[in-house]
This record gives C-alpha cells, structure tokens and sequence, in this order.
C-alpha cells in the first residue's frame, strides 16, 4: 500500500498520464494524415490490369481491368446481402475475398466498376497488350489496341499502331493545348473586351450622352474585338479539323471494336509491359496533373488547381483584410479605452463571436456583404451592367470578408495578449525620450506585439483554410470558369466567384454522379487540403520566427 | 553661464550672484521651517533649476506627498533618500509628469522648471521630457540595435539627416562613457549588452536629446558594483553639462555622488541641505536615525 502512495506521490503517474495524453494526440494526428495520404496517393498508381473470365450464376463473362479494393468477407454477411452462393464458391469456405474492380468503358457497358467475388474468376491473366485510356469524357478505357485512323484511313494496324501511337497522341495533345489556350486566352481576352465595350455602350445609354464621336469609337472598337475574334474562331476551327483527323481503333475485352477520336485521349499507355521506372514516371506525371491542371468530368477526373488557387488566394485576401482591422481593435481595446465594464462587455462580447457557428456568419455574409452592400455598391457603381449583378452576387472579396469576419476574435485577443505582454519598462523608456503615446505605440510596441500578432494570423488562417459551410452561401463554387486572378485588366477579380479545395471535397464526394470513381480524389483532395493549411501556416510561423528573433526581450 | 571673452558681464555676473545669496538670506528666515535650511545651504554660488512649491499628491484618496517645498540647483546632483515606500520615487516622477500615466493621481502646488509651470495647461508632457530626461531602476533599453536605441529620441524629434544622427550618437555615447565598448558594434542588439551597459546605453539615449535635467530612479540598484561604480563616475561626469536628480536607497552612493540630500519619510520632506551638512551633522532626529541605520 505505502509503495503505491509513495509512487503516487512521486509524481510518476501524472508525468505518464501526459505523456499519454500527448502520444494519443499525436497517434491520431499521424493516422489521419497516414490515411489519407495513402488512400489517396495510391489512386495515381498505374496499377496493373487483370484480364479474367468469371462465372456467375451459370453465366459466364470477360472482365478487364484494374482491382482498386479488396477486402476480406464472411460467408454469412454475404448471404445476408442476398448474394446466391453458385457452385463456383465451396460450401465450407468461412470468408471470401470481394474485389471492386474498375473496368471503365463507361460508354460500353454502362457501368464502370464490378464487384467480383475471388472465386469466381478464372484464367486471370495480365497481358501486355492491355491499354489504358484516359480520356476527356466517359472515364477510362480498357481495352487492346487495334489501329490507328487518319482521315477515316487506317494508318497503322497491331504491333505498328502501338509503336507509332506516343507519336501520334503527342502531336494531338499539342493541337489540344493551342486549342484550349486559344478558347481560354485569346478569346476570353476578347470576350472580355466586348463586354466591357457592351458596359460602355450601356453607360452611355444610361448616362443619356448622345457624343456620336463616343458612339462611333466604340463601334470602331468593336469592329477591330469582331475581327480578331473571326481570325481566332477560324484558326480554332482549323486546329479542331486537324486533331479530329486522328483516331484509335479499339477493341473491348468482349470483342466490341469502337473508334476513340485522338482530341479527346489525355493519356494512353500499357501498364503490364511497363517498368516500374516507368510507372514511377507515369505516376509523378498523373500527380502533377492533379495539382496543376483543370478538373473534367463534373470535377471527377483531371487536376484541382483551379481549387487550391482559390484557397490560398481567399486566405490570403482573408488575412490581408482581418490584419489591421483586427490590430487597430486590440489596440484601441487594451491601450486607449477607459478599462471599465463597457470595454468587459465588448471583450466578453468579441470572444463569444469566436463560438458563432461558421453557417451563421455565412447567413450574415449573404444578407449583409452580398446583398446589401453588393447590392448598393452594384446601383452606386455599376448600373450598366444591371439586372446581372458584379458584386451583388457571392464572390470571393465577400468569401473573405465573412472569413475576416469569422476570424477576426482570434486576432484581436492574440494582439491583445502581445500588447498586454510589453512590460510597463519599455514604454516608459520611450515616453521618457519625449514620445508621445502613439509614437510609442507605433515605434516600440506595436513592432514588439508583432509576434503575437502573427500568432493571431496562424489561427486565423488555420480556421479559415478548412471553413466551408459559409462559403457556399457567400462565393464557392462547383466550377469557376475563369480564375479571379488573371492577365486582363484590374487583374484580380473580386467580384469573381472561385472554386475551393473544401467544397470539392464534399462536392467530389457526395454529389458526384460517380461516387466509386471519386473516392480516391476525395482523399487525396483531402491530402492536398491538409499540405496547403500546413504550408499557410509554416509560411506565417517562419515570419513569425522571425520577428521574434528581432524583438527577444532579455530574459529576467 | 560663463561667456567667454566678456569680462564685463563676468563681473556683472558675480555681482549678482552676491545679491542674490543676501536675498535668499532674508528671504530664508521668512520660510518654514523644513526650507529653511534649504535655501541657506544654498546659499552660494547656485542658480535654481527646479522649484517646487507647496506640492501633495494623492493616489485617490492616499496622500503620498505631503506639502513638498524644495529647490534643485542648477548642474548639481541632488539625491533623494528615504526608506522604501516613503515617496521619493513618486516625486521624482512628477519632475517629468511620469505619473500623468497612473490612474487617479491628483497633484496639488507648483513644480516650476526655469519659472514656468510644467503641469500648465499649454505644457505638452512630450515636450517636458525632451527637456527633463529619466532613466529608470532597470535597463530598459528597447529591442533594437544599440545605434536604433540611442537615435530614438532624435528620430522623434525628426532629426534624419544620418551624418547629424552619427555624429550625436557618437557624442552621446561618449557622454555615457560607453562608446569604446559598442563603437564596433552598433548594429548589434542592444539586448545583447550587460546590465551596466545597457544602463549606461539608457543614459546615452537620454542625454542624446540634450536635456536640462536628467532624472535618475535608483540608476544603479540592479547592478554588480564594478558597474555601479562606473555609473557614478559618470554621474560625476555628467554634472558639468546636466542638472542630475538621482533616487537611491544606498547612503554611500548618495554621499558619494551627490552635492545636495533630500531625506523624505512618510511622504514629507524631512531635510534637504547640502550632503556634507546632511551626513555629518544632520539637524533632525529623524534624519540621523535614518543614516546612522537605526531604521528604513
């Protein structure tokens, strides 16, 4: 009994419960990232493709493609689900193993994945003629190879086709990349320019300026936009004849033969003749895609970037904005108010914001921000281009601004903390060299609350990075046609609506129309989620390292 | 003031300071008795920096100061002792109108600095500071470099040409005795300096403004005694070119450093005379009490 009190009393016990309290955290944190960095990392592996024949219920079928789960199942939880055990299966087997197996060809067969039982497959086989499709619409293609088109002429047959095909597909994605620079820079240049040229034209109407001098500039304006907008539209149709030109013959593992057009393959390849060097390869280039590239396909296959551009550039207007108002706050809360019970109100007050639910601020951010002062600021500023609402409408200046909002406690009460930390000393020193109070403000303290300041940002930018419910009300969408940072004039649009890395994870996930072919880019959208916060926040720690090198205080 | 090369005014000066060394005669016996040895022991070769007149101060409805009447002489060093708590740190604070900065004080009377009245409504705080420097118990020296430290008076002022700033600089830290030490290394932290130099860096940048009067709060307290004797070699130093009012709670140090001793207790100025008179042949008990140790 004694040796236990005495062990109690030595304080071991306490020093093991944190301990494990910490270890428990860190375990979760570890496993979560773990998770999701392998779920989704594992999904730009270019997996093997199984090619079988399996029996079910007497039938018998041709499968190809890749396996992307597997998982053990009990006999009996089969049998619940109304699964009909065939004589393909022994009776006395106590689990199977049920495989999902993506087998694309969306456009054949309608579905593009099956779940297929292990002891229903026969003959499984990974031939090196298997290839991969990966195409603009309708998923992935499974299938062989057969030839190659030009013009409806078949170019190249079998081992040829295959050995001229990289050739080919890279002359194409070539044409394919004019083609999209075109239609989204020229031309969104030029359209761009049209309507600004319709507002002036309106503004004019409205204004009731009848200067036919104006008139006539902005049709010869408008003469020059239509030009180049029929020299564009020629070329584009020029390059799309071209790249229409080429086509794939393939053949389904069912012997169906379809003609895949060259202008809408990303990507062909032959994963079981490949080397693993060579996937490697493959692998990092899908990777890059994903971060760099536009998605396709309601947001199912392609890349994200559109998304993590969004994120960071909302916390970054969000940041800019909650910074000085939230600093000009805690200074005038802590250094010049009169410290009495309206100034306890207004703290208690500030911290409970803090606890507002994130919808509710969103709510605010629709009714107050868009509606209100979009609205006013639409009829004050822009009425040529009513009914369509510029800032009347969600957009990220109002994402940020309700995100300024949301975060805003959090920065006051850390600068408040910095402020309040500044010993009594050093602003004596500076008063006593003849400085006023917001000279010492502003020379000494403020530079030496900066620390904490930027702890307030941290938070801030930690909370707002993940917060999603209040962007759906105030400017987050499932896709943004242009970014609102781009090469025409002012630049940056903030009246623009964006898309965000949050919103496509649940986007992805539960509103896609191809739940099986989303999951993996739930996760590794997730992955991505999570590495863009960790660098917003390593990015504002450093510059907070910095600045506390800059102003240690001598230790007392 | 001398004037060089007038012997005249030479004259015409000494002249008047025998008249005034009759008047404060006279006036002398019209004071109260606790001025009364004051202005006799001054009766001298001194000109008045400081006056202050009649002075109570209250925190709320404490009384810390106690009808307070004395005079500060002129690039002399007059010290304040007195046990802990007994208010000389509190009327030290008004020479500069630091306590503007507490809540609910109330001063009552007069501290004239060269007959103006300093807590007179058309008197900026900023503006009396420039004039009447402080250094404080501990080094507060703030987290910039040594050369930031001492320019930051000047840079509030406005001065920004940098060969003026280097050039005051230099002679600040001269006057500060430390110069020798941080000449190398300006761009340095001043966080990085020793208590007594960065005391001593303090004192730079309060002479680095040229006030009349330097106001020295227990300068040497949190300090080893190599480094607190360096500080008194410099107050020595610094009395040729500033009006020095110096708290301490050690007795030598004020024998030592000081022309002039206020003794205050319970918030009352007991003596105040010259420091020889004071720690030799102290007319009150109390006053003897103190410096013979019985007490504080």
């Amino acid at each position: 009994m004694s040796s236990v009190s005495k062990w109690l009393k030595s304080g071991q016990p306490w020093i093991w419960l944190n301990a494990g309290a910490v270890s428990i955290s860190l375990l979760m944190v570890i496993g979560l990232v773990l998770l999701i960095a392998v779920r989704g990392l594992a999904y730009f592996w270019p997996a093997d493709v199984m090619q079988a024949d399996y029996m079910h219920a007497g039938n018998i079928g041709k499968v190809l493609g890749e396996i992307t789960a597997s998982e053990d199942l009990s006999m009996e939880r089969l049998q619940d689900s109304g699964y009909q055990i065939g004589p393909e299966i022994a009776q006395d087997k106590k689990h199977v193993v049920r495989y999902l197996v993506k087998m694309g060809n969306r456009d054949v067969t309608g579905t593009d994945f099956k779940v297929l039982l292990k002891p229903m497959l026969k003959k499984v086989t990974y031939p090196n003629k298997a290839m991969v499709v990966e195409r603009r619409e309708w998923g992935n293609f499974y299938g062989f190879l057969k030839a190659l088109k030009k013009d409806g002429k078949i170019l190249a047959e079998g081992e040829q086709a295959q050995a001229m095909l990289d050739q080919r597909l890279k002359q194409a994605l070539g044409i394919f990349d004019e083609i999209s620079y075109i239609r989204k820079h020229d031309i969104g240049k030029v359209n761009y320019s049209m309507e600004r040229l319709r507002l002036r034209e309106r503004r004019l109407e409205l204004d009731g300026d009848t200067d036919p001098a104006k008139k006539a500039a902005i049709v010869a304006d408008r003469k020059v936009l239509d030009k180049q907008y029929k020299q564009l539209q020629a070329k584009l149709s020029q390059l799309t004849d071209k790249i229409r030109r080429d086509s794939l013959v393939v053949e389904t593992v069912d012997g169906k033969r379809i003609e895949i057009n060259m202008g809408k393959v990303v990507r062909a390849y032959f994963p079981n003749a490949m080397s693993t060097v060579e996937k490697v390869g493959l692998y990092f280039a899908k990777l890059w895609e994903f971060v760099s590239d536009d998605p396709r396909e309601a947001n199912t296959e392609g890349g994200i970037f559109p998304a993590i551009f969004g994120t960071v550039l909302m916390v970054m207007l969000m940041a800019l904005l909650v910074t000085p108002f939230g600093v000009v706050a805690a200074v005038y809360l802590r250094e010049y108010a009169r410290q009495g019970l309206v100034i306890r109100l207004i703290r208690i007050a500030v911290n409970n914001l803090a606890g507002v639910p994130s919808i509710v601020y969103g709510i605010f951010g629709l009714g107050f921000f868009v509606y209100f002062l979009g609205g006013n600021i639409d009829a004050l500023f822009f009425p040529e281009a009513s009914p369509a609402p510029v800032f009347g409408t969600p957009g990220i200046l109002w994402s940020s601004l309700t995100l300024a909002l949301l975060t805003l406690p959090v920065v006051i009460v850390a600068t408040e903390e910095g402020l309040s930390r500044i010993p009594r000393s050093i602003r004596e020193g500076s008063l006593a060299l003849g400085a006023t109070k917001a000279e010492t403000l502003w020379r000494t303290v403020l530079p030496m609350a900066s620390p904490a300041m930027m702890t307030g940002l941290i938070l801030a930018v930690a909370r707002a990075a993940g917060e999603v419910a209040p962007l759906m009300l105030v400017g987050v969408v499932k896709m943004a046609p242009s970014l609102p940072l781009d090469g025409n004039f002012p630049f940056l649009h903030m009246e623009r609506k964006f898309m965000h890395l949050g919103f496509h994870i649940y986007d992805v996930g539960f509103q896609s129309p191809n739940v099986e072919a989303a999951r993996p880019l739930v996760y590794a959208t997730s992955l991505l989620l999570i590495i863009v916060i960790v660098l917003l926040n390593l990015t504002a720690i450093r510059i907070r390292n910095r600045l506390r090198e800059n102003y240690r205080m001598l230790e007392n | 003031m001398v004037y060089p090369g007038s012997g005249e005014l030479l004259n015409y000066i000494n002249a008047d300071k025998e008249m005034n060394k009759e008047a404060n005669l006279t006036h002398g016996i019209n004071m109260d008795a606790l001025c009364r040895d004051d202005e006799k022991n001054h009766a001298s070769s001194e000109k008045i920096t400081m006056r202050v007149e009649n002075v109570d101060l209250y925190y709320s409805e404490k009384q810390a100061l106690k009808n307070i009447n004395m005079t500060i002489m002129k690039n002399r060093v007059t010290a304040f002792i007195g046990p802990s708590g007994c208010g000389k740190s509190t009327l030290l604070r008004c020479f500069n109108r630091m306590n503007d900065l507490v809540d609910n004080v109330r001063i009552e009377g007069r501290f004239l600095l060269d007959d103006q009245d300093i807590y007179a409504k058309n008197v900026q705080a900023s503006e009396l500071r420039r004039r009447v420097g402080m250094v404080f118990q501990k080094p507060n020296p703030f987290p910039k470099s040594i050369y930031e430290n001492v320019a930051y008076g000047m840079r509030i002022i406005g001065i920004k040409d940098k060969r003026k700033l280097d050039e005051n600089i230099e002679k600040a830290l001269k006057g500060a005795a430390l110069w020798d030490e941080v000449k190398d290394r300006m761009n340095d932290s001043a966080m990085g300096l020793s208590g007594g130099q960065q005391q001593r860096l303090v004192i730079a940048r309060a002479i680095a403004i040229e006030p009349e009067v330097l106001l020295l709060d227990e300068p040497a307290s949190a300090l080893d005694p190599i480094s607190t004797l360096k500080i008194e070699e410099l107050i020595y130093e610094l009395k040729e070119k500033y009006t020095i009012v110096i708290v301490t709670h050690n007795m030598q140090q004020a024998a030592r450093v000081s022309d002039y001793t206020a003794f205050m207790y319970m918030g009352e100025l007991v003596e105040h005379g010259d420091t020889k008179s004071i720690f030799t042949n102290p007319k009150k008990k109390k006053t003897e009490d103190y410096i013979t140790g019985r007490y504080g």
